[in-house]
C-alpha cells in the first residue's frame, strides 16, 4: 500500500514541510488541472447527450402520446397547442418557453384526420401532495371523457383508487362541461360530491374512504377547465386540421 | 508487488465492498438512495447498477488524474468527475425508460452527492493505480446494489406480493402499504441491521469460544 | 420471581406492591370492558382478543427467552398490551393481521428497548400504528355492533386467510338487510358526512347498530376502581378529559358549525380508553405530578387538533404516541425542588451534585466561612 502512495506525493507538494502554505502549489498548476478535468468532463457529458437525445425525445413523445390516447381513445395522432390569455389558440412550435399564463392543451386527431378531443392537463393538492392528472374533451358533447394520472403521491391502497375504482372512473365518461351562455365560464362547475351523492351531471361520484383525494380531481378539472375551456370553444375550427 | 501475491489481493479488494466494508449494512453509507428509492426490486436494482456505474468510472478517473491532481483542488476535482458521470448515467436512464426515471425522481441527481463515491474517491482511488481502483471500487457497487436490493425485494414481497414485478401471490393479496411508505424503509433497514449484528455476534462468540 | 436475587444500590426502599401486582390488578379491570366488546361484537371480538394477547404472550416470551429482557413472563404486562390492542382495533380486523399487529406490540414496541419499563412508547399503541399504516382499509372497517347472530356467526372479514385481503363486510351486512346500518364510526360520520350522533347513544353504547366500542362510562367506571386502590394515578385521565374538554369547547365556541359539541368530543372514539388504560401507563409517562398534568392536557389537546385539523378522523393514538415522545422532557423540566433549596436556577444546579460526599462537606466548609 504504503510503496504505491509515496511516488504520487512528490509531485504536487514541492516542500515536505508540515504547514499546509496556501504557496505549495502554484495557482497555474491548479489551473491547469481544472482546465483539464472540466475538458474531459465536458466532452464525456456532450457525448451522451448527444447520443441519448433521440431515444430521449422518442420516448418522451410516447409517454405522452400514450397519456392523451388513454383519455381519448379513438386518438391516432396529437399536436401541441396554446391558448393565450386573450382567447387566440394557435399551435405550438418548436420546444421553447410559452408565454405567461398561456394554456398547453393537445388536440387528438382519428385515424381520418378528424378532431377526434381534447387533452389537457391540471392539478389540485391532494392528501400527500398536488395530483396531476390528464383530462379529455370531446368537443361534439361538451363533456369530459376520459381520466389518466399523470403524477401522484397519494396513500397506496387508498388514494390511488382514482386509477383503478371502476366506480369512480365512470364519472368521467360523460362529464358535463358546457359553458354558460357568455362563453366566459362553465355553466355548472364541476365538483366532486361525497359518495353515491351524484345527482346531476357535472357532479363526480367520491370513492368512499378517498374522499379527499377525488376532490383533488376534481378541483383539478374544474380549475383547468374554467380557464381552458372559455378560450377553446369559441376556436375550435381551428384545431380541426385539413 | 509480486505477481503471486497480486490475485488474492485483487479478490480481497473487490470483497471487501461487499462484505467487510458493506456500505448499506456495516458502513450504513448512502442511506437517503437507499430509503428511499428501494420500494420494488427493479428500483432497488436500477439505482445500484447506476451508482456503480458513476463509482466504477469516476474512480478510474480520479485514479488516472491523481499524479496531476493538487491537494488543495481534489475535492472540486472529485465532485466535477462525479458530476459528469452522474449526467450521463441520467441520460442513459432516461434514453431506457422514463417511467423508471420517474420513479427514481431526484435520486438519481442525488448520486452526486452520495457519500460512498467521494469516500472512495478520497480514500482509495486518489491513492491507488486505476486498476486497482476500479476493481475496489465495483466491488462497493456490487455491495451497495447488494444493500438495495435485500431492501428492495423484502419491501416488494410485502408492499406488493411480487417480485421484480412477477406476482408470488393470488390477486387476493393484501399489500402492507406501510412497506411501500417511507417508515417502511427504516423497519426493513433497521431489521437487516439486527440480523448482521447478531449473526457477527455468534460467529464472534463462537470464534472466542 | 422470589428465586432471584435483586443486586441494587442504596436506598433499599421499596414499595409494598410488585410489577405482577399491579399489572394483575389492571388487567382484572380491563374483564368488564373485554366482556362488554365480547357483547357488543360477539364471537369475533372474542376470537380477536384471544388471538391479539395470545400472539403478545408468545412473543414474550420468546423475548424474555433470550435473557435480555427486564420483565418476566408471569408479570401480566403482556396481557394488558395484548387486551388493550385488541380493543382498539375493530371488532372484524382480519386475525392474521391482528396477530401482526401484536407481534409488532411487542417486539418493536417493548423487546427491542430492554422489556418492561425501558420502553419510550405504549407497546400496544406502537402495535396499533403499525397496522394503521400497513394496513389502513382494514382498520377503517367496522361493522355495527349488536348484530343478531353475532354469537355464532364471525364477521366475515375476521377470518381472511393470512396475507389475504378479508372478504367484503360492506355486501355482507347488505345481504342481511339491515336498515339505517351505517359502517363509518361517530367519528367519522361527522368527519366526512357531518352528522352527529346523539350523546345518550355514545355514553353507553348500547344504541343500535353504531360500530363504536366499550361504553365510556364503564371504562371510566373501571378506571376508578384502579384510581381509588392507587393502582393508577388519576391526575392524567383529568387532565386528558380536560384539556380535551376545554380545547373543543372553545373550537365549538368560535363556529358550532364546523366543530362538535365537547360532549361529542369526549365520548367519541377511543379518548376514554386512551385518557384512562393508555396515556397512564406507567413506563411512558411521567412520574412528577406537575409532570403528569402537562403530559395529560397536551394529550387532549393534540387529540382534539388531530381530529379536527387532519385527514384522520381519531387521533388519540398520535396524540398518545407524541405525549409519550415528550415524556423524558416534560420530566426533566418538572423536577421539584429539594427541600430546603430555593427555586433559583443556582441552587438547582447545586443539587444535582450534592449526593456527592466531598460536594457536601466543602458546601458546610463554605458555610461555616461564610458564618465567620
Amino acid at each position: 500500500m504504503n510503496q504505491t502512495v509515496i511516488p504520487i506525493h512528490p509531485a504536487p507538494s514541492q516542500a515536505p514541510a508540515q504547514p499546509p502554505s496556501p504557496q505549495a502549489t502554484p495557482t497555474g498548476a491548479m489551473l491547469r488541472t481544472m482546465g483539464l478535468v472540466s475538458t474531459i468532463c465536458g466532452l464525456i457529458i456532450v457525448g451522451a447527450y448527444q447520443s441519448t437525445l433521440g431515444a430521449v425525445a422518442a420516448n418522451k413523445k410516447i409517454a405522452l402520446e400514450r397519456a392523451v390516447f388513454k383519455v381519448i381513445p379513438a386518438a391516432k395522432t396529437i399536436a401541441e397547442f396554446v391558448a393565450l390569455p386573450g382567447g387566440e389558440v394557435k399551435e405550438k412550435v418548436g420546444a421553447g418557453e410559452t408565454a405567461a399564463g398561456a394554456l398547453t392543451f393537445y388536440a387528438a386527431y382519428d385515424g381520418s384526420g378528424q378532431l377526434a378531443g381534447i387533452a389537457a392537463e391540471g392539478g389540485a393538492k391532494g392528501y400527500a401532495d398536488t395530483v396531476r392528472i390528464m383530462y379529455g374533451y370531446s368537443p361534439t358533447c361538451a363533456c369530459i371523457v376520459g381520466l389518466g394520472v399523470v403524477s401522484m403521491r397519494e396513500t397506496p391502497g387508498i388514494g390511488d383508487k382514482i386509477i383503478t375504482d371502476k366506480a369512480f372512473l365512470a364519472n368521467f365518461v360523460s362529464l358535463d362541461a358546457k359553458l354558460n351562455g357568455e362563453l366566459k365560464a362553465l355553466a355548472n362547475e364541476i365538483k366532486t360530491v361525497k359518495h353515491g351523492a351524484k345527482t346531476n351531471a357535472w357532479q363526480i361520484d367520491a370513492i368512499s374512504g378517498a374522499t379527499i383525494t377525488s376532490r383533488a380531481v376534481g378541483k383539478a378539472i374544474n380549475e383547468s377547465a374554467q380557464s381552458l375551456l372559455p378560450r377553446l370553444v369559441p376556436n375550435l375550427d381551428k384545431l380541426k386540421k385539413s | 508487488m509480486s505477481t503471486i501475491a497480486a490475485a488474492p489481493r485483487t479478490w480481497d479488494e473487490f470483497m471487501e465492498g461487499i462484505w467487510k466494508q458493506n456500505p448499506v449494512f456495516v458502513m450504513v453509507l448512502g442511506m437517503c438512495p437507499t430509503l428511499a428509492v428501494t420500494v420494488s426490486g427493479v428500483n432497488a436494482l436500477s439505482m445500484g447498477v447506476a451508482t456503480s456505474f458513476v463509482l466504477v468510472c469516476s474512480c478510474a478517473l480520479v485514479s488516472l488524474m491523481r499524479s496531476f491532481t493538487p491537494k488543495e483542488v481534489r475535492i472540486a476535482v472529485y465532485i466535477v468527475i462525479i458530476a459528469t458521470f452522474v449526467t450521463v448515467v441520467d441520460y442513459a436512464i432516461q434514453a431506457i425508460s422514463l417511467a423508471l426515471y420517474d420513479a427514481l425522481g431526484a435520486f438519481i441527481q442525488l448520486i452526486v452527492v452520495n457519500c460512498i463515491i467521494l469516500g472512495r474517491a478520497e480514500a482509495h482511488a486518489s491513492k491507488n493505480a486505476p486498476v486497482p481502483a476500479m476493481i475496489n471500487a465495483a466491488g462497493m457497487g456490487v455491495g451497495f446494489t447488494i444493500g438495495l436490493l435485500a431492501l428492495g425485494v423484502v419491501r416488494e414481497i410485502f408492499g406488493a406480493g411480487t417480485l421484480f414485478g412477477v406476482s408470488l401471490f393470488s390477486a387476493n393479496f393484501q399489500p402492507w402499504v406501510i412497506m411501500v411508505l417511507p417508515p417502511g424503509g427504516f423497519f426493513v433497514l433497521g431489521s437487516w441491521l439486527l440480523l448482521f449484528s447478531w449473526w457477527a455476534r455468534r460467529k464472534e462468540a463462537q470464534q472466542n469460544a | 420471581m422470589s428465586s432471584t436475587i435483586e443486586i441494587r444500590s442504596a436506598p433499599h426502599v421499596k414499595g409494598s406492591r410488585t410489577v405482577e401486582q399491579i399489572m394483575r390488578q389492571v388487567v382484572y379491570s380491563l374483564v368488564p370492558v373485554c366482556a362488554f366488546f365480547v357483547w357488543q361484537y360477539g364471537i369475533s371480538a372474542l376470537a380477536l382478543i384471544t388471538v391479539v394477547t395470545g400472539v403478545c404472550i408468545w412473543t414474550e416470551r420468546v423475548f424474555t427467552g433470550t435473557g435480555t429482557q427486564s420483565g418476566h413472563i408471569q408479570d401480566y404486562s403482556s396481557v394488558i398490551t395484548g387486551l388493550l390492542l385488541a380493543l382498539t382495533l375493530p371488532p372484524g380486523f382480519p386475525l392474521w393481521m391482528a396477530a401482526v399487529a401484536a407481534f409488532i406490540s411487542i417486539a418493536l414496541g417493548k423487546a427491542l428497548f430492554g422489556g418492561i419499563g425501558f420502553n419510550v412508547f405504549n407497546p400496544a399503541l406502537v402495535g396499533r400504528a403499525f397496522a394503521q399504516a400497513a394496513f389502513p382499509t382494514a382498520i377503517a372497517t367496522y361493522t355495527p355492533s349488536f348484530l343478531s347472530g353475532r354469537g355464532s356467526e364471525f364477521i366475515p372479514s375476521s377470518l381472511a386467510l393470512p396475507l389475504m385481503q378479508p372478504a367484503d363486510t360492506a355486501a355482507w351486512l347488505h345481504g342481511m338487510q339491515i336498515d339505517g346500518w351505517t359502517g363509518a364510526t361517530p367519528l367519522a360520520q361527522w368527519k366526512f358526512e357531518q352528522t352527529l350522533v346523539g350523546a345518550g347513544e355514545l355514553l353507553t353504547s348500547l344504541g343500535g347498530h353504531l360500530p363504536i366500542g366499550p361504553s365510556p362510562v364503564l371504562i371510566v367506571l373501571c378506571g376508578l376502581y384502579l384510581a381509588s386502590r392507587r393502582f393508577m394515578d388519576w391526575r392524567i385521565p383529568m387532565a386528558v378529559f380536560g384539556s380535551a374538554a376545554i380545547t373543543a369547547w372553545a373550537l365549538f365556541l368560535l363556529d358550532p358549525a364546523r366543530f362538535p359539541t365537547p360532549f361529542f368530543t369526549l365520548l367519541s372514539g377511543g379518548l376514554a380508553l386512551g385518557a384512562v388504560y393508555m396515556a397512564t401507563d406507567m413506563a411512558t409517562s411521567p412520574v412528577t405530578p406537575k409532570g403528569m398534568w402537562f403530559y395529560g392536557a397536551l394529550i387532549g389537546f393534540l387529540t382534539v387538533i388531530i381530529r379536527n385539523f387532519s385527514g384522520l378522523p381519531e387521533g388519540v393514538m398520535y396524540a398518545i404516541l407524541l405525549g409519550n415522545a415528550v415524556t423524558p422532557l416534560i420530566e426533566r423540566v418538572t423536577q421539584p425542588t429539594p427541600f430546603g433549596k430555593g427555586a433559583s436556577k443556582k441552587a438547582r444546579r447545586a443539587a444535582s451534585y450534592s449526593l456527592n460526599p466531598s460536594y457536601i462537606s466543602r458546601d458546610g466548609d463554605v458555610q461555616e466561612r461564610d458564618k465567620s
